[in-house]
């Protein structure tokens, strides 16, 4: 028995022993990510973001090397990412966190950045407080107020009076409900009526009969990315929507490209709301998703984008320190450091450290023999309202 | 009235899937005692060989049915033959070890080939869209499914009440020790059913795609709602999985459409009810 | 058989029950030697010291599966229930301004134990499929209660600003998990000694009784009914201190605690160790969530294959899981542990 245990030891410790690497000159990032099960995905896409900028620009930064360590938390597991954080800091001496999809994984981790005083970049994960929880934190994805409040406003400004609102009963849903309606009634619209559906809810047409039977001017759906959108589109085609008359409203994943594919001519018309898509118009993202279709054989999603601006924040706050890597040096490089990146340009603000960008309303146009979000309007410099910062 | 008529429909489409995802595991389980945890593999095994045939090789949907459903009898054969035989007489909790095993690698094996995302798929023009009758949305896809449904479950009744084969089936199942008395194979009818059950999950899983969708977490997602199906129809009853899937197709309908808060809390309570109340299912005999 | 065989093999049996209790109780070096390696960590492998408080906590967990699953042949899919409540009664505590560790442990367990006290009315009734689905469903229920209760929970962002005090007033849990590893083996070997006590116990042997042949108890005498709750009940808490120490050295506290996929775990891990064998929960802990640390750090995208692989050589080559594989081997090399 105690041989068994000691075998296990002797293993482990071959493993850190072929693991490590001098920590001197090089700077180490700690991605704290799914890599497997449900939130595989988006994992992936994320760290495909990460290595395509490291690959364009080289794996050195001040005179530094810079390295990366890949934690799988299999999932929602807080305690496995507190965990694995932990480790990457005590036992592989990783300086930066990155990496962060999840929400609760990203607060759990928090408390170690927090404690260690490492910089931390959160490259998806959407809910506000999550920058409050350490002074070391930085964004660079965009969060659940930003997006559906700047959705709100534009709607009720756009001859949208009337909305029924359906949503995944969980965390970032119902946060999306909030600020959504929020945007929407401070600008003189009405909430007809609203549902909260379970969150692995594979059938639609109940609710979307229920949302048809109000007669709304517009029905708003949120649901996290997966199969989910492919079984929204389906109900929306079965109960005989007409995106003309009843506009459909969403965020980002309700249009992602699997999405799409899935939903087929049934999208057309849907409307959400992103901080990017590979169908952007601009030279900049022509050039990243010529380059990220070269090197990955898909097209980069907002995901990727919050992964290769996240790599950029990391490369640039470094160069700017000249190469020190602790907690206070990072976050005061990056606090309001701005550039633009193939979304468009963003911003670190100074003082929340969260994001700052412009903000795009798409709708689902054929574009030749593809289904594309096309963008009809651009909000810029929107900050996260959650912290204050309204527009 | 209306509603209620159109959320029965649903209802009863989406318990259709469930039976054809169930029945295989309840006959296995009451005939051989087998704990098959890895019996939604094959489900979506039968997904993936759908819409690889659909997206890859252009076939049409109708056509990767039977396929899907080959895919899943083969899978099983094979499985049986290698690994579950060594472990009929293995206690419970052994087989559910093998079978989770099993699951892990099926699911990391998907991921490897397809990745973890989902797999997009077009229903042909025929299939999609809705009609309206006496004022309810029918949407063709669920009526298809529960046609189809329907026909299978005709058959496989028919098959257990009229053939040499279902009899002996029913009798394995009722006592296996007789049944081998009586000179019955019962090893070779077990690995007969065994693939029936898991090409008909196969099946259900190609016919799931444009309802559920697909990703590799689908052998562990639907794995829950099969156990509930199974466990509430009773072991060993091809009437009793029909009977259960529909009555929580529709109970999970119902509760969204009237009472959205329960959400599919209400599939767990209905199932604790059912259990409490006959614990060995509806038609179960044990 | 002859008389003096007879009196041979009268002589060499023991002489009564009590007797008989008390050579099971007996401590093996086996067992000694297995306590003193759980001291290793803190000198060979210090920076695992968090994953090896977690290994603690979780085999605390699966001991208590096995009390009920092993020893008394109840199947449990829900266990993570009893987890769950003990991790949410300690955060909750901490977030309403008490964050003593040990008084945390005791009020988890307490309210765990509540828990599993009425919910064993239900369970005692049942057996086999219908008792596995209604463990189940009572966890999956619970799970989406504490979703949809997220003033109460903190819901699907986890619950929040959970702050643990010093150990004992001296002892700060500190990011390395000396103090973590410490105090979840010193509440592990604690209660281990209280569950091996129960074990070694003539309720303990009754519930043997009750998991080998149900029918057969009454009939001399057992009350079956009294014995599954009362063994359940003590489950619970066990289970409740196990997630109010997870609460306590992570500070983290969420569904996942409550979650399917832990009760799953934590039975996997049971039957690889080897059921009722009491270290059979701990060693299976130690197996598998290092395997999973491991495989996961190799190959963090397919590690799920390696871990099926590993399960399915483990059930094929070790029937009776890692334990019952080394008593065979110890059999046959006749030596005794």
């Amino acid at each position: 028995m105690q041989k068994l245990l000691c075998g296990l030891t002797c293993v482990a410790l071959a493993l850190i022993g072929a693991g490590s690497a001098s920590a001197q000159n090089s700077v180490k990032i700690g991605m704290i990510n799914e890599y497997s099960g449900q939130f595989a995905d988006t994992g992936a896409q994320i760290d495909h973001g990460v290595t395509l900028w490291m690959k364009q620009h080289g794996d050195t930064v001040a005179g530094k090397k810079i390295e990366l360590i890949r934690k799988d938390t299999g999932g929602m597991f807080p305690d496995t990412a507190k965990r694995l954080a932990q480790e990457a800091i005590v036992r592989d001496h990783a300086d930066i966190l990155g990496a962060f999809s999840l929400t609760p994984n990203a607060l759990a981790a928090a408390d170690v950045s927090k404690q260690a005083k490492k910089f931390m970049v959160v490259m998806n994960a959407a809910t506000s407080i999550i920058t409050e929880k350490s002074p070391y934190i930085a964004r660079t994805s965009s969060t659940t107020p930003q997006l559906n409040y700047t959705l709100g406003q534009w709607a009720a400004k756009n001859g949208i009076k009337t909305v029924y609102t359906m949503v995944s009963d969980y965390g970032p849903g119902i946060d999306a409900e909030t600020w959504f309606q929020k945007g929407f009634k401070d600008n003189g619209g009405k909430v007809l009526g609203s549902v909260r559906f379970p969150i692995a809810n594979p059938d639609f047409s109940s609710f979307v009969q229920a949302a048809k039977d109000k007669n709304p001017d517009a029905i708003y759906i949120w649901i996290p990315g997966g199969a989910q959108p492919a079984a929204v589109g389906k109900a929306l085609a079965e109960r005989g929507i007409d995106t003309k008359k009843v506009k459909i409203l969403g965020q980002d994943a309700l249009a992602s490209e699997t999405a799409l594919k899935s939903m087929g001519e049934s999208s057309l018309g849907i409307i959400t709301v992103s901080d990017y898509d590979y169908n952007h118009q601009s030279p900049m993202n022509k050039e990243f998703v010529k380059t990220y279709n070269a090197e990955f054989h898909r097209n980069p999603d907002f995901f990727s984008i919050g992964g290769y601006d996240g790599a950029h924040l990391i490369y640039a706050a470094l160069a700017k320190t000249g190469g020190k890597a602790d907690g206070d040096s990072l976050i005061a490089a990056a606090k309001g450091m701005s550039w633009e990146s193939p979304r468009g340009p963003i911003m670190i603000d100074p003082e929340t450290r969260d994001i700052v960008q412009t903000v795009y309303i798409r709708r689902v146009e054929k574009v030749g023999n593809e289904l594309l979000n096309v963008e009809i309007a651009a909000v810029p410099n929107v900050k996260d309202p959650a912290h204050g910062a309204k527009k | 009235m209306l509603p209620a008529l159109g959320v029965l429909f649903d209802g009863a489409a989406y318990g259709m899937l469930l039976f054809l995802m169930s029945v295989g595991l309840s006959v296995t389980l009451g005939m051989m005692n087998f704990v098959n945890l890895a019996h939604c593999s094959f489900a979506m095994l039968g997904g993936y060989v759908t819409v690889t045939l659909m997206n890859a090789l252009g076939w049409p949907f109708l056509a990767t049915l039977p396929a899907a459903f080959v895919a899943g009898a083969a899978a099983s054969i094979v499985l049986e033959r290698i690994f579950f035989r060594r472990f009929y007489n293995s206690n419970e909790l052994n087989q559910c070890l093998l079978t989770i095993g099993i699951v892990f690698m099926s699911i990391a094996t998907a991921a490897y080939i397809y990745g973890t995302d989902q797999q997009p798929m077009q229903l042909p023009s025929y299939l999609q869209g809705s009609f309206t009758v006496a004022g309810i949305d029918l949407a063709v896809y669920r009526l298809f499914l529960i046609v189809v449904a329907a026909l299978i479950t005709a058959v496989l009744m028919l098959t257990l009440e009229s053939t040499r084969f279902g009899a002996q089936v029913r009798a394995a199942v009722n006592n296996q020790r007789m049944a081998r008395g009586l000179g019955i194979d019962v090893d070779r009818l077990f690995a007969v059913t065994f693939a029936l059950g898991g090409g008909l999950a196969g099946l259900g899983g190609g016919l799931a795609l444009p309802m559920l969708g697909l990703d590799p977490s689908f052998a562990l997602t639907y794995l829950i709602y099969v156990l509930i199906v199974v466990s509430v129809g009773g072991l060993g009853s091809i009437a009793g999985s029909f009977v259960a899937a529909m009555l929580l197709g529709v109970a999970d309908m119902a509760g969204k459409y009237y009472v959205p808060a329960l959400g599919s809390v209400l599939i767990y309570l209905v199932m604790l009810v059912m259990i409490m109340w006959r614990p060995t299912g509806l038609f179960g005999r044990r | 058989m002859t008389s003096e065989t007879l009196a041979a093999a009268a002589s060499a049996a023991p002489a009564g029950p009590n007797e008989f209790l008390r050579a099971q109780a007996r401590w093996r070096w086996s067992e000694i030697a297995f306590w003193l390696a759980t001291l290793l960590p803190f000198v060979l492998t210090p920076d695992y010291l968090i994953l090896a408080s977690q290994v603690a906590i979780t085999a605390l967990f699966a001991l208590s599966l096995d009390l009920i699953l092993g020893f008394s042949g109840i199947v449990s899919l829900g266990h993570a229930a009893y987890f769950g409540v003990g991790a949410y009664t300690a955060g909750l505590i901490s977030v309403w301004g008490w964050g003593e560790p040990l008084t945390g442990l005791l009020a988890a367990g307490l309210a765990a134990g509540i828990v599993g006290y009425i919910t064993s009315f239900v369970i005692a009734r049942f057996r086999h499929l219908a008792l596995i689905m209604i463990t189940l469903g009572f966890c999956l229920l619970l799970q989406e209660a504490a979703n949809d209760a997220n003033w109460l929970t903190g819901g699907f962002n986890g619950l929040q600003g959970i702050q643990t005090w010093k150990l004992l007033g001296i002892f700060d849990f500190d990011l390395y998990g000396y103090t973590a590893y410490a105090y979840a083996l010193a509440g592990l070997f604690v209660i281990f000694l209280v569950a091996r006590r129960i074990i070694h116990s003539p309720f303990g042997l009754a519930l043997r009784g009750i998991r080998e042949n149900s029918a057969r108890m009454p009939a001399i005498g057992a009350p079956i009914l009294s014995h599954i709750r009362t063994i359940y009940t003590i489950a619970a808490i066990i289970a409740g201190i196990a997630g109010a120490m997870l609460t306590q050295t992570t500070e983290t506290a969420s569904l996942e605690s409550l979650g399917f996929q832990r009760s799953a775990d934590v039975l996997v891990m049971l039957i690889v160790g080897g059921t009722g064998r009491l270290y059979g929960g701990l060693i299976g802990a130690a197996v598998y969530m290092v395997a999973r640390d491991q495989f996961s750090g190799l190959n963090p995208q397919f590690w799920y294959f390696w871990i099926g692989l590993l399960l399915i050589a483990i059930v094929m080559f070790l029937p009776n899981g890692i334990l019952g594989g080394l008593e065979l081997l110890a059999r046959r090399l006749k030596v005794w542990p």
